[in-house]
């Protein structure tokens, strides 16, 4: 079974956080996602670029049209995501749970849905 | 029938993994049961019985049915397994594995607390949508959607039939014992039904709750938390007069329930017990039993052990810091020390302002300034209480309260 690890967070706090911050922060995925990869839990994963390079898409007149901007406007954005592959919900939020963008974050887990061709 | 459902539903709920399937096959299974036992006897063991045909129809669905869902292979063999194994006759060994893992499914911390609680009633008490929906005063359509919803998550999310392991199985416990809790609060004073106290709800949560330390054992809080409920429980006769909320001062203490009384010392006696065996802090449920226990055993208000509530209060307070329990250990002190002392502390807790909006805190100091004689200010905090409460018989009590002092 896969599951979406969705990091959340304030990226104007994380623009302005201190370099060693970050710095550390780096270090610590790095861990976690070695970790994972050792235990085969991992499928995935990456940081996303700010919400300020984001672009929308929407039908208009049956054409699709670029825009500025993220799709909504909220208070802590997407910014990075893991897939990983446990056998049940409570394996993934242990291992969701050690995500270290946790500190100052939030995380959203969501199971894949899995389509039979 | 009601038990049994429940231990059978557990056990097909765990080979399966899918709460929905195992209570599609049961229910057939119980109709069959319905057609059958009145023509052919009810057979030696009911509950064995149910398992055998709804795990055959299991088998059947799983050979028959490409399911959609992902693990039909694991389902189809796992049925196989079931049907393998030993006779129903020996199933009893692990039935009760099996209600402790649906208990932990049912109060998962990812689906919401009304579906905890209605999952709970539904799956391990046996309850009927309908009878859910009236214990909760909601509609019955949204009460089976909400049912519905539950399950679909468990099943997508695939919440495991599984007893939570060590690292996890503290704060999973808790979890389990807080619903039981809340089930049993919404039972002892439901916020808009008719009858404002439903019994029916406070004991499905007490055989929770028993169901709880039958399966983890010696577990402290399980015990006090089944001690607190029959305490409480044991004033229900005394509670209610005549449609009126009945304060435990002027309740008659003839009416409560001995056998309930006894019972809960008992359990409290046990929980102290294994407290002390295993000698960590008090925890919030050990406390809160033992300030019931001292209610219970006074046989008369005034016998009240006052001084020794208030510092049970202030243990309380430690482990579980809240403004309420803060509000209800200054009534305690003000009980043991004289309604100044209790009106100063509940003066520093309304200068926080954590518990503006909250009724009982003008109510409290409204009764406390009462008996300081100060007629004119209890006036104002019960019209203040008044003006916050929304619980009808609350409202009452206040209002009568309010108009005594007119007089």
């Amino acid at each position: 079974m896969q599951y979406m690890i969705l990091i959340y967070g304030d990226e104007k706090a994380y623009a302005s956080a201190p370099k060693a911050a970050i710095e550390q922060m780096h270090v610590a995925h790095m861990q976690y996602g070695k970790e994972m990869t050792e235990k085969k839990v991992m499928v995935g994963g990456s940081q996303l670029a700010p919400t300020t390079s984001a672009t929308t898409l929407r039908l208009v007149g049956g054409k699709p049209v670029a825009t500025d901007g993220p799709f909504a406007e909220t208070k802590e954005q997407l910014g990075g995501y893991y897939l990983i592959e446990c056998a049940n919900l409570d394996e993934a939020i242990k291992w969701a749970g050690r995500c270290p963008s946790i500190q100052g974050g939030t995380i959203e887990l969501r199971p894949l849905i899995k389509h039979s061709m | 029938m009601r038990e049994e459902y429940g231990k059978v539903l557990a056990v097909l709920a765990r080979r399966c993994g899918d709460l929905d399937l195992a209570e599609e096959v049961l229910s057939e299974a119980l109709a069959r049961a319905a057609e059958r036992w009145p023509r052919e006897g009810e057979p030696e063991r009911p509950a064995a019985w149910l398992t055998t045909v709804a795990r055959n129809l299991l088998i059947d669905r799983a050979r028959s049915t490409p399911l959609e869902i992902e693990w039909t292979d694991a389902v189809a063999e796992q049925a196989q397994e079931v049907a393998a194994e030993a006779p129903a006759e020996h199933a009893d060994f692990a039935l009760e594995d099996d209600r402790l893992r649906l208990l932990f499914v049912c109060c998962h911390p990812s689906l919401n607390q009304e579906s905890q609680m209605a999952l709970a009633l539904r799956t391990l008490c046996g309850l009927t949508t309908r009878e859910i929906a009236r214990a909760f005063v909601q509609d019955e359509s949204a009460t089976a959607q909400r049912l519905v919803r539950a399950k679909r998550k468990i099943r997508e999310a695939r919440i495991p039939f599984e007893v939570p392991d060590a690292a996890q199985l503290p704060e999973r416990i808790d979890t389990v014992l807080a619903v039981i809790y809340l089930l049993f609060n919404e039972g002892y004073l439901a916020h808009e039904t008719e009858p404002p106290v439903r019994s029916d709800l406070c004991e499905q949560a007490i055989r929770l709750g028993k169901l709880a330390c039958d399966l983890v054992r010696r577990h402290v809080e399980a015990q006090a938390l089944v001690a607190l409920m029959l305490l409480q429980h044991a004033r229900r006769a005394a509670r209610v007069c005549d449609g009126e909320l009945v304060p435990m001062e002027d309740q008659d203490r003839s009416l409560w329930h001995a056998e309930d009384i006894r019972a809960g010392l008992a359990w409290l006696d046990d929980a102290i017990a294994c407290h002390r065996a295993q000698g960590c802090a008090p925890r919030p449920y050990l406390l809160q039993a033992a300030i019931a226990a001292l209610h219970n055993r006074a046989s008369a208000s005034e016998q009240t052990d006052w001084l020794q509530i208030a510092s049970l209060y202030d243990g309380l307070l430690e482990v579980l810091p809240s403004p309420v329990v803060e509000l209800n250990g200054a009534v305690a002190h003000a009980m043991a020390q004289g309604p100044q002392e209790g009106l100063r502390r509940i003066a520093r807790l309304e200068a926080r302002g954590e518990l503006s909006g909250y009724h009982l805190l003008p109510a409290a100091q409204a009764d406390l300034l009462r008996r300081a004689g100060d007629i004119a200010g209890a006036r104002d905090a019960y019209a203040r209480a008044l003006g916050l409460a929304t619980q009808p018989l609350e409202r009452r009590f206040l209002e009568r309260r309010l108009h005594e002092l007119a007089a």
